[in-house]
């Protein structure tokens, strides 16, 4: 019989202070619960009980970049953040363009079970952006993929794109695009504006993500499909995003926490743990990002959590790697930018990093409310705990984060995943207790 | 001082101090014996991911007259070409000692990244990174046009009300950055001149005007002319529409030369393209400064060097 889980004390979203048991694989009981013998009593006076996260951009690295992360450091990563799914990007060694990738992936994440994987499935062969991949033969797959993005390229192609939008139609998919006008955008380095003059780096205009955005929703609006946004980050874009929204066109898009905290001026040292595709943007993005974000332009927060090896780093700007680690500090970087700022509340946090990312991505069994008969996903977050975000909060297996040694307002205490932590006082759960764990969890689904 | 990496940074007593020793060394230029024991047991070293033939045997006389000792270490044919990272060759040449590296790098900020990365404890001077910065360069400019204007009157002062037009490719130029800065430090009056093409989209922070038209520029009779080369790779990626059409508009000709009053000074940081930004009757007139420029910047680059490494190193 599997461990029973009664948490204490904990305050809803809503603001409701309950306690809740998880018992069997769900949620059994929130409110005032005398009666749990023999369950372990988790204190969570003070935390904040939130849905567990699911993170709509990850990148796990494997299979083929394992130096950086893998599916059971990155799942860790996820776990230290509150994060309970995490949707994996397919630039992965080989590429996840086949059912044979994205199944592998999803079951190395049931293994380690620190979160659910959810494969995400290349548009095309590759990431070439020359031919449709196997979209049919991946959503079919025991990996069941819904989402399908060449992340790291554009599908710039305008009718690749406009067929890849329409035949993921057929099996309610949906295609999260990577806004980036390969043209206007080579060897970019920064944000083109007065600062990349003054570093001479060569720069990457904001007219290259909205000219796409714009291109895409169109498209979408013509075909009658789904269309998301990946990281957006300019406010231009979110014009164009609340355009289209008005117009009825079916789009959703995703801001990363760094687009709602950092600024380009960050830049002026060369410091590479600030380089990021696409990069940061001016304090009058960020701006824009937070307000479209409260105000639902932007649905949800996906951290495009990117690991990279040490030496990918430590090099002058023009060689080092885009992408910062994302998934353990997400949850108190919103916290500083938008609840802090008071512009959303714990409500809307639950709806933009748990229940809108799952529904995005057709995710079942996430994002759901906290609730009696909900499935048992759970983070428990500390708004009080500020501190200074040091080497000793990252759980992966890469550290090129932006945020080290920068003070944030709080910290994720816990992390449930089917009914059981993977992420409790502070620490990642062992790697044996959580695989008997989910082999247990496992056993009551399928048993 | 304690490194030289942009001009940007340079305060105005800065500057003046800088240009006033090379002043000190260009009178030892004129001396019999042109050696000063200065750097006598240092080694500098002159790390060039990027050849740099002129740049670089400037670097080393400036080294040498100061008694330094001089390695040259070409990113071409080494280690660095088969993949070494910048980190792994600074450490080299701290192991090997160098009391001070001059680094010449196609990355903007290489010489940042080398002077606050902790891997070395030499003074770093930028010899050239990428679009950035060539502070020395743009240095040697000013000292030149302070030379010109106030001849063996000129140490102590700036450059005050001082119109200097430069032309060309701004958007790529490192000598334009340092030019801009370090001139406007000086008290100087700057215009850039260039096709809207190549020249950065928003240049709102910088102090100089910007304009596209070079002949309304010249009927303002500035005191200085400077020409940038423009590259011909620049062409092929539809910056202008030929070299022909360049040279017609924003190109330095006879005409245009000839329109000018004696006193302009024309410069040219080289090495020249005759016949496209600039008229070989230009670069070959009493007015052009091209042959100063360098014989000057091994004067500024003996200054910077003793600022570096004469012991004198402070914290900033």
């Amino acid at each position: 019989m599997s461990e029973r889980f009664l948490i204490t004390g904990a305050t809803l979203p809503g603001g409701e202070r309950a306690d809740i048991l998880l018992d069997g694989g769900i949620i059994a009981g929130v409110g005032s619960i005398a009666d749990a013998s023999g369950a372990t009593v988790v204190d969570a006076a003070g935390l904040i009980a939130l849905p567990g996260l699911v993170d709509l951009h990850t990148h796990l690295r494997e299979p083929g970049y394992e130096q950086s992360e893998t599916v059971l450091t990155g799942t860790q990563a996820a776990a230290a953040g509150g994060f309970t799914a995490v949707f994996a990007m397919a630039n992965t060694f080989p590429v996840a363009d086949t059912a044979g990738v994205v199944e592998q992936e999803a079951s190395l994440g049931r293994t380690a079970g620190y979160a659910t994987v959810q494969p995400i499935g290349a548009v095309t062969v590759g990431l070439k952006g020359e031919q449709l991949a196997e979209l049919g033969a991946m959503a079919r797959s025991r990996a069941n993929v819904r989402v399908f993005s060449d992340d790291g390229f554009c599908v710039s192609d305008p009718l690749l794109m406009r067929r890849a939008l329409e035949y993921v139609k057929a099996f309610d998919g949906v295609i999260a695009q990577h806004a980036q006008e390969p043209r206007l955008t080579e060897g970019a380095q920064m944000n083109e504006g007065a600062l990349s003059g003054e570093l001479g780096l060569t720069g990457w205009p904001a007219v290259a993500e909205e000219s796409i955005i714009a291109r895409d929703v169109l498209l979408a609006e013509h075909v009658g499909s789904r269309l998301h946004v990946c990281h957006v980050s300019t406010a231009g874009s979110v014009e164009v995003i609340r355009w289209a929204k008005a117009r009825g066109i079916d789009v959703t898009a995703e801001v990363t926490p760094h687009h709602l905290l950092l600024t380009e001026d960050l830049i002026a040292g060369y410091d590479p743990r600030f380089k990021v595709n696409p990069p940061l943007r001016r304090a009058e993005d960020v701006e824009a990002l937070r307000a479209a974000l409260a105000d639902g332009t932007i649905d949800i927060v996906a951290t495009d959590h990117a690991p990279h090896p040490v030496e990918a780093k430590e090099s002058e700007w023009q060689a080092a790697a885009n992408g910062m680690v994302g998934l353990e500090s997400a949850l108190a970087v919103v916290h500083a930018a938008v609840v802090e700022t008071g512009l959303m509340n714990w409500a809307d946090v639950a709806r933009v990093m748990s229940s809108a990312p799952a529904r995005i991505g057709r995710l079942h069994g996430h994002g759901e409310s906290v609730a009696v008969g909900a499935a048992p996903e759970l983070t428990l977050y500390d708004p009080a705990a500020a501190s200074e975000f040091d080497l000793d909060r990252l759980a992966g297996r890469s550290t090129n984060s932006p945020y080290l040694g920068r003070r944030l307002p709080g910290r994720v205490v816990a992390t449930f995943h089917g009914g059981y932590p993977t992420f409790l006082d502070g620490a990642v759960r062992p790697l044996d207790e959580v695989a008997r764990n989910a082999a247990s969890a496992l056993g009551v689904v399928h048993g | 001082m304690r490194h030289l990496l942009s001009t940007r940074e340079l305060s105005r007593e800065q500057a003046i101090e800088l240009l006033d020793i090379a002043e000190d060394m260009a009178a030892v230029q004129e001396r019999e014996v042109k050696k000063l024991p200065t750097l006598r047991g240092k080694t500098v070293v002159n790390l060039f991911f990027e050849d740099s033939t002129r740049t670089r045997i400037s670097f080393e006389a400036a080294a040498k007259r100061l008694s330094a000792d001089v390695i040259n270490f070409s990113a071409k044919g080494s280690s660095v070409s088969k993949g070494e990272s910048l980190k792994d060759t600074a450490q080299t040449l701290q192991a090997m000692g160098a009391d001070g590296v001059v680094i010449r790098h196609h990355a903007s900020g290489a010489p940042y990244t080398l002077a606050t990365s902790g891997w070395i404890d030499a003074g770093v001077v930028n010899a050239g990174d990428g679009t950035h910065e060539h502070p020395t360069q743009a240095l040697l400019d000013a000292f030149t046009m302070r030379r010109r204007l106030h001849g063996a009157a000129s140490r102590g002062r700036a450059l005050d009300g001082v119109h200097v037009v430069i032309v060309g490719d701004v958007l790529h130029s490192r000598v334009a950055r340092s030019n801009v800065w370090l001139l406007a430090t000086l008290g100087a009056e700057v215009e850039l001149v260039a096709p809207p093409t190549l020249v950065p989209v928003d240049t709102t922070t910088w102090p100089a005007r910007v304009g596209y038209d070079l002949d309304a520029a010249l009927s303002g009779t500035p005191d200085v002319v400077m020409m940038l080369r423009i590259q011909a790779e620049r062409m092929h990626a539809a910056f202008f529409p030929n070299s022909r059409e360049y040279a017609r508009t924003w190109g330095l000709d006879d005409a245009r030369f000839d329109a000018l009053p004696p006193s302009t000074m024309v410069m040219h940081p080289g090495p020249m393209n005759r016949g496209l930004e600039i008229a070989a009757r230009a670069a070959d007139s009493p007015q052009s400064t091209v042959r100063e420029q360098v014989a000057n910047g091994v004067s500024v680059r003996m200054a910077a060097l003793y600022l570096l490494m004469s012991g004198e190193r402070g914290d900033a």
